[in-house]
C-alpha cells in the first residue's frame, strides 16, 4: 500500500513541478493544484497508513494505538481549504495580469522570438 | 510600593501625554505647551518626591513579568545615578517646553513637535531607569527613533531629512551592536537584570567573551555620544529645531552613551582594553571636537562640536578607571547639560531675532539683546571653564585626574598636555562665540531688526545660568549632596573622598587652567582676522568630511553593489526564479538525508490491495494527462486534475480520514467551478505544428523535465521511507486520550481544530477572509483583455440559431438547455442546506464540521447561480457574503473572548451536558459556537470569491451594451 501511495505522490510532484516551470499561467495554476494534492497526501501519510481506524473515539477511555494519527489530518484539513483560497487568489491575479498586459505568459510579456 | 508604582508612572506619563498632544488641533500652541509643561512638571515633581528613597545608595525597583522564560522582565530600577539623570530629563524638559512655546512659529504643526518631544522624554526616562538590559536596549532604540523624527521635523528641508537619516543610520547601527553586546553580557552573567550584572564585574572581566562584548557595547555608546570617528552625525543633526538641539543633542540623548559607560563602569572598566579603546576615543574626540569648533561659522555648529568635545572629556574621564575620575565624569555630565542647554537656547534666540546663525554676518548684538547677551556670556564662560562657574570645577577635577598615573603608558603621559590644549581651544571658541556675536560694529543687512525676546522665552536660560553660577560658587552646599547620591549609586563602596571646593590652593591644575585661559584668548586674537571671513569648516581638514565618507559608503552599498547584484545575478523572468527555488528545495531535502546516513528502504509489496492500486493507476494517468494537456486543452486538463483530486479523496477514505475526504470532495467541486469561471477569460490557444522550436527551448524543456523527474522520484522515496518507519509515540496520544474528557467531542480531528488548536484555526479563517476580500477588491477594477470581451463562441452560435428561427427569441436556447438541471438544482437547494446543517451539527462527534459544512452550503448557493443565472438568483435571493465573513470572524472571536469572562485564557472551551426534552442529554460545547464562526466565514469567503468572478460576465455584458449604445449614438 505504501508503495502505491508513494508512487502516486511522486508522480503528482513530478507533474506539478513540470507544470510549475511552464510559461503559461494556466499551466502554473494546474501545477500548483497538483503539487497541493501531493503535499497534502505526504503530510497525511506522516501519520502512517491505517485502515478502518478513523480518529473518532468512543469516549474518555481509549487505546491510542487503535486510531489513526489525528494531527496530520487536522493540519491537512485546513490546508485543503486554504489551498482553495490561494488557488482563487492566483486565478484572479492571473486574470487581472492578463487584462493589464494582454498576455497569459508568466512574465507578463511574450518571449522575444 | 508607592515609590515603585511612581516609577512606572514616570515612564508612562510622558507617553500618554505624547498621545494626547498628537490629538490636539494643528495651531494649538498654548494648549500643547500647557499639556507638555504640566506633564514635564508632574514628572519632575515625582522625581523630586522619590529623592529620599534613593539617598545613601537606596534603590527603587518595580518588576513586571514579561518573558520570564528568557529572563527578560519589564524591570524599572532607580538609584541615585538614574535619579540624577531623571532630574536632568524632566527639569530641562520643562524648560525646553517653555522655550519651545515661544520658539515655534504659528505656522509649524505643533502637535507633531510636542508629541515627539514628550515621547522622547518618556523614552529617555525609560532608558535611565531601566533595570533590565533588554529593556534598556529597547528604550535606547526608542530614543534613536524619536530623535530621527525630531531632526526631520521640518521635513521640507533637505538638510533636515539628510541629517535625520544619517543620525538614525549611525545610532541605529550602534544600537544594534549594543543589543548584541548586552546580550553577550546577559549570556556571561546568566541574567539580564541590572542588579545581578552590576554585582558580577569579575566574572565579566574574566570571561573570554569580554573583549567582544566590550567592543560591541562601546560601539553603541560611542555612536550615541557622537564620539570620534562617529561624531559627524551630531553637527548634521543641528537641522533640528533649536529646542530639540538643546534638549536631545546637548543635554540628554547624547549623554545616553556616557550614561551607559558610567552605568557599566563598575563591571567593564579597569582593563587594558577599556583604557585604550575608551581613552583613545575620548582624547581624540576631546581635541578634535574643540579644534573643529573654532572654525565653525554656524552658531549651532560651533556648539555641536563643542558638545562633541565635552562628551569626549567625559569619555576620557571614564576611561581612566579611577573612582575620582568617575566622580568628575558624573559631575561634568550635570554641568555640561546646564550650560550647553542654555547656550543652545541663546543661539536659538539669536537666530530667531536676527534671522541668521552665520557668525560672519552677526556682530554687535549686545546693544540689541543686552540681557540675552549677558546670560550667554556667563554660560560661555562656564563652557570655557572660568572660575566661579560650574564648568570650572569639573574641569579642574579633570586636570587633576589627567596628572595622576593610571596606567603607566604613553597615553597617560600625554593626557595632561592633551587636556590643556583642548581646554585652550575651548576658551578660543567660547571667546569667539561671545566676541563675534555681541561685540564689534553694528550688524549690517540682517533679515530683521533684533530685539529682546518675550521674557518667558528667556526664563529657561536665566534659570540654567543661575544654576551654573550658584553651583560654581557654593558647590558643596548646593549640588554636593545630590552629586554624592549619584556617585554612591555608581561606585558603591569604592566611593572616594573628594571635595567640591572652588579654591584648592595654588596647584598644577590651576596653572593649567590659567595657561588655557590666557592661551585660548591669545589664539582667538591671532585667528580673529581669518575667522571673520573664512569659509565654513576646518582648515586642511575641510575636505575630509565624515559626512562625505558616510554618504559614499551608503551609495556604494545601497546603490552600486545592489545594482551590480541585481544586474548580474537577478532576473525579472519567473521561470528561472522558480527553477532555482525548486532546485534549492530539492537540494535542501537531499543534503540532510545524505548527512544523516539515509538508506533506501526495502521495497515490499506486502498487503497490496489491487483495488487501491487500480485507483492510483487512474490517478497517475490523470496527473500525467493534466500535465500534458494544460497548455492547449485547458478543459481536459481541468477534468484530469479533478480525477487526481478524486483519487486523493479516495485515499483519505481508505486510510481512516473521513473528515479530509468530505472536505476534499466539496472543495474539489468549488475549485472546478472556480477555474471554469476563469477559463472564460483566458486567450484561445490552438495547437500549432511546431517546427520552430529552437534548440535552446528544447534544452530548457529537457532540463525542466529532468528536474521534475528527480523531484518526483525524491519525494516518492522520501514518502515511502517515512511510511515504512515504525511508528513512535507522538503527541497524538495526548489528543486521542483527552479529546473527550477535555474537549467534549469524539471526533478528535474536529476537537483539535476548534479546541486544542483553536487559535491556529482562528488565524486560518482570518487568512481565508482576507483572501476572499482581496479577490473581491481585485475584481472590482478588473478589465478583461481585449480579445476576451466579446460574447463567447458557444453563446454566439446559440444566438445565431435563435436568430435564424422566427419562433425563437435570442437567449431561448441558453435558457432551455439548462431547464431540467435548473429545476433539479432548485429542488436540491433545501436538501443541500439540510446536508450542510447535518455535517455541521455532527462535526464535534462524527466526521463533518464547520469547514466541510461551510463549503457545502456555498455549493448550494452556487448551484442556484449555475442553474438560474446570476440575475435570476439575485432577483430572488440576497446573499451578503461580506456579512457572513464578518459574522464568522466575530462569532469565533467572541467565543474565544468569552473564556476571559471566566478567567480562562483566550479560546478555552466550555462544555457540559444539557438536558433537552425528548432527546435527552446532549453535550453542548462553546466550541460549537466557534465552529459556527468557521462555518459562516467559509460560506462567506467561498461565495464571495465565486460570485465576484461570476459577476464579470454580467459586467462585460453591460460594458458591451453601453459601447453598442454609444456607437449607435455616434452613427
Amino acid at each position: 500500500m505504501e508503495l502505491v501511495l508513494s508512487l502516486g505522490i511522486g508522480v503528482l510532484v513530478a507533474s506539478g513541478v513540470w507544470l510549475l516551470l511552464r510559461p503559461r499561467t494556466y499551466q502554473v495554476i494546474i501545477g500548483l493544484s497538483l503539487l497541493g494534492y501531493a503535499v497534502n497526501l505526504f503530510i497525511f501519510s506522516m501519520g502512517r497508513l491505517k485502515s478502518n481506524a478513523a480518529p473518532v473515539v468512543p469516549g474518555a477511555e481509549v487505546d491510542p494505538s487503535t486510531f489513526a494519527d489525528p494531527i496530520p489530518q487536522a493540519l491537512v484539513l485546513t490546508a485543503i481549504v486554504i489551498g482553495f483560497a490561494t488557488t482563487a487568489l492566483f486565478l484572479v491575479v492571473l486574470l487581472a495580469a492578463r487584462g493589464f498586459t494582454g498576455t497569459d505568459h508568466v512574465d507578463g510579456r511574450e518571449p522575444e522570438r | 510600593m508607592t515609590d515603585a508604582n511612581l516609577l512606572l508612572f514616570l515612564v508612562l506619563l510622558p507617553f500618554a501625554g505624547s498621545v494626547a498632544a498628537s490629538l490636539l488641533p494643528r495651531n494649538a500652541r498654548n494648549a500643547e505647551a500647557w499639556l507638555s509643561g504640566l506633564v514635564a512638571l508632574a514628572a519632575f515633581t515625582i522625581t523630586a518626591f522619590l529623592y529620599p528613597a534613593v539617598r545613601e545608595g537606596g534603590v527603587i525597583r518595580r518588576e513586571a513579568q514579561w518573558l520570564p522564560e528568557l529572563g527578560v522582565n519589564f524591570t524599572l530600577r532607580m538609584d541615585g545615578f538614574g535619579w540624577m539623570f531623571s532630574v536632568l530629563i524632566t527639569g530641562i524638559g520643562l524648560l525646553v517646553v517653555i522655550y519651545a512655546r515661544y520658539y515655534m512659529s504659528p505656522k509649524d504643526p505643533v502637535p507633531r513637535f510636542f508629541s515627539f518631544l514628550l515621547a522622547f522624554m518618556g523614552s529617555m526616562q525609560g532608558l535611565v531607569i531601566a533595570g533590565n538590559l533588554i529593556v534598556l536596549a529597547i528604550f535606547w532604540e526608542l530614543t534613536s527613533i524619536v530623535s530621527f523624527l525630531l531632526i526631520s521635523y521640518w521635513h521640507h528641508n533637505q538638510a533636515a531629512r539628510d541629517g535625520a537619516r544619517m543620525a538614525l543610520t549611525i545610532t541605529g547601527i550602534g544600537g544594534l551592536a549594543l543589543l548584541v553586546g548586552l546580550m553577550l553580557i546577559g549570556h556571561i552573567v546568566g541574567s539580564y537584570d541590572l542588579d545581578v550584572v552590576l554585582a558580577s564585574g569579575d566574572k565579566i572581566r574574566g570571561h573570554e567573551l569580554y573583549s567582544t562584548a566590550l567592543v560591541l557595547i562601546l560601539l553603541g555608546a560611542l555612536t550615541k555620544s557622537a564620539q570620534f570617528p562617529f561624531h559627524f552625525w551630531l553637527p548634521n543633526a543641528m537641522a533640528a529645531p533649536t529646542p530639540v538641539s538643546a534638549y536631545l543633542h546637548s543635554a540628554t540623548m547624547v549623554k545616553a552613551g556616557v550614561f551607559l559607560l558610567a552605568r557599566l563602569w563598575p563591571v567593564l572598566s579597569g582593563t587594558d582594553e577599556w583604557f585604550f579603546l575608551v581613552g583613545l576615543t575620548g582624547m581624540a574626540t576631546l581635541m578634535l571636537g574643540a579644534f573643529y569648533a573654532i572654525f565653525q561659522q554656524d552658531l549651532k555648529g560651533l556648539l555641536a562640536y563643542s558638545t562633541i568635545s565635552h562628551l569626549g572629556l567625559i569619555t576620557t574621564l571614564l576611561s581612566l578607571g579611577s573612582p575620582l575620575a568617575a566622580v568628575a565624569a558624573i559631575f561634568h555630565m550635570i554641568n555640561h547639560a546646564t550650560f550647553k542647554a542654555s547656550l543652545f537656547m541663546a543661539a536659538g534666540i539669536i537666530d530667531h531675532e536676527a534671522g541668521t546663525r552665520d557668525m560672519r554676518r552677526l556682530s554687535g548684538l549686545f546693544s540689541f539683546l543686552p540681557i540675552t547677551a549677558t546670560l550667554a556670556m556667563v554660560a560661555s564662560a562656564a563652557m570655557a571653564g572660568v572660575p566661579l562657574l560650574n564648568g570650572f570645577l569639573s574641569k579642574e577635577m579633570f586636570f587633576a585626574e589627567t596628572l595622576e598615573k593610571h596606567h603607566g603608558s604613553i597615553l597617560d603621559g600625554l593626557a595632561p598636555y592633551a587636556a590643556t590644549i583642548a581646554s585652550t581651544f575651548a576658551v578660543t571658541y567660547s571667546v569667539r562665540f561671545i566676541h563675534t556675536v555681541f561685540f564689534g560694529p553694528k550688524p549690517v543687512d540682517l533679515p530683521h531688526e533684533p530685539h529682546e525676546p518675550p521674557h518667558w522665552m528667556r526664563l529657561p536660560i536665566e534659570l540654567l545660568v543661575l544654576i551654573c553660577l550658584i553651583v560654581g560658587i557654593v558647590p558643596s552646599i548646593t549640588i554636593g549632596p545630590y552629586l554624592h547620591t549619584a556617585v554612591v549609586a555608581v561606585l558603591g563602596s569604592e566611593t572616594p573622598d573628594y571635595s567640591l571646593a572652588v579654591w584648592h590652593g595654588l596647584n598644577t591644575p590651576l596653572i593649567m587652567s590659567v595657561i588655557a585661559l590666557v592661551g585660548g584668548t591669545a589664539l582667538y586674537l591671532a585667528l580673529r582676522r581669518y575667522l571673520a571671513t573664512c569659509e565654513d569648516g576646518t582648515p586642511f581638514l575641510r575636505n575630509l568630511k565624515g559626512q562625505r565618507i558616510f554618504e559614499r559608503i551608503l551609495v556604494t552599498i545601497s546603490w552600486r553593489w545592489a545594482r551590480w547584484i541585481e544586474a548580474n545575478l537577478g532576473t525579472r523572468r519567473l521561470q528561472p526564479q522558480l527553477r532555482l527555488v525548486v532546485f534549492a528545495a530539492f537540494v535542501a531535502g537531499l543534503v540532510p538525508l545524505f548527512r544523516g546516513g539515509f538508506r533506501l528502504p526495502n521495497v515490499s509489496f506486502d498487503g497490496l490491495d489491487p483495488t487501491f492500486a487500480a485507483f492510483w493507476a487512474v490517478g497517475i494517468v490523470c496527473a500525467l494527462g493534466a500535465a500534458y494537456q494544460a497548455k492547449y486543452h485547458r478543459l481536459a486538463a481541468l477534468i484530469l486534475m479533478g480525477g487526481a483530486g478524486i483519487v486523493t479523496c479516495i485515499t483519505f477514505i481508505w486510510f481512516s480520514a473521513p473528515d479530509l475526504a468530505v472536505t476534499q470532495l466539496v472543495v474539489e467541486v468549488v475549485t472546478t467551478v472556480l477555474i471554469l469561471l476563469g477559463l472564460r477569460w483566458l486567450p484561445k490557444r490552438l495547437e500549432e505544428v511546431d517546427n520552430s522550436v529552437r534548440p535552446m527551448d528544447r534544452m530548457r524543456r529537457h532540463r525542466d523535465f529532468g528536474l521534475a523527474v528527480i523531484c518526483g522520484v525524491g519525494m516518492a522515496i522520501l514518502a515511502y521511507a517515512m511510511m515504512k518507519r515504525p511508528e513512535t509515540d507522538t503527541i497524538a496520544n495526548f489528543f486521542l486520550e483527552n479529546a473527550y474528557s477535555e474537549g467534549g467531542g469524539k471526533n478528535v480531528v474536529n476537537v483539535i481544530l476548534v479546541d486544542f488548536r483553536g487559535f491556529d484555526t482562528f488565524g486560518e479563517i482570518t487568512v481565508l477572509g482576507i483572501v476572499a476580500l482581496t479577490v473581491f477588491a481585485l475584481l472590482r477594477r478588473y478589465r478583461p483583455a481585449a480579445d476576451s470581451v466579446g460574447v463567447p463562441e458557444q453563446q454566439r452560435i446559440q444566438n445565431m440559431y435563435d436568430d435564424a428561427r422566427p419562433d425563437r427569441e435570442i437567449g431561448s436556447t441558453v435558457r432551455d438547455y439548462l431547464m431540467v438541471p435548473s429545476v433539479l438544482m432548485q429542488w436540491m437547494f433545501p436538501v443541500i442546506i439540510l446536508l450542510a446543517a447535518f455535517l455541521f451539527l455532527r462535526g464535534h462527534d462524527l466526521p463533518g464540521g464547520g469547514f466541510a459544512a461551510g463549503v457545502t452550503m456555498a455549493i448550494g448557493f452556487l448551484l442556484q447561480y449555475l442553474g438560474g443565472g446570476t440575475r435570476w438568483v439575485e432577483d430572488r435571493l440576497r446573499i451578503l457574503p461580506v456579512r457572513w465573513i464578518a459574522f464568522g470572524l466575530m462569532a469565533a472571536a467572541v467565543t474565544g473572548l468569552g473564556a476571559w469572562l471566566f478567567g480562562m485564557p483566550f479560546l478555552t472551551t466550555y462544555f457540559q451536558y444539557t438536558e433537552i426534552p425528548l432527546i435527552g442529554k446532549v453535550p453542548t460545547a462553546s466550541a460549537l459556537l466557534f465552529d459556527l464562526g468557521v462555518f459562516s466565514l467559509v460560506v462567506g469567503a467561498t461565495v464571495l470569491i465565486l460570485i465576484a468572478l461570476a459577476h464579470q460576465s454580467v459586467r462585460s455584458y453591460r460594458v458591451r451594451a453601453s459601447e453598442a449604445a454609444k456607437a449607435e449614438e455616434d452613427a
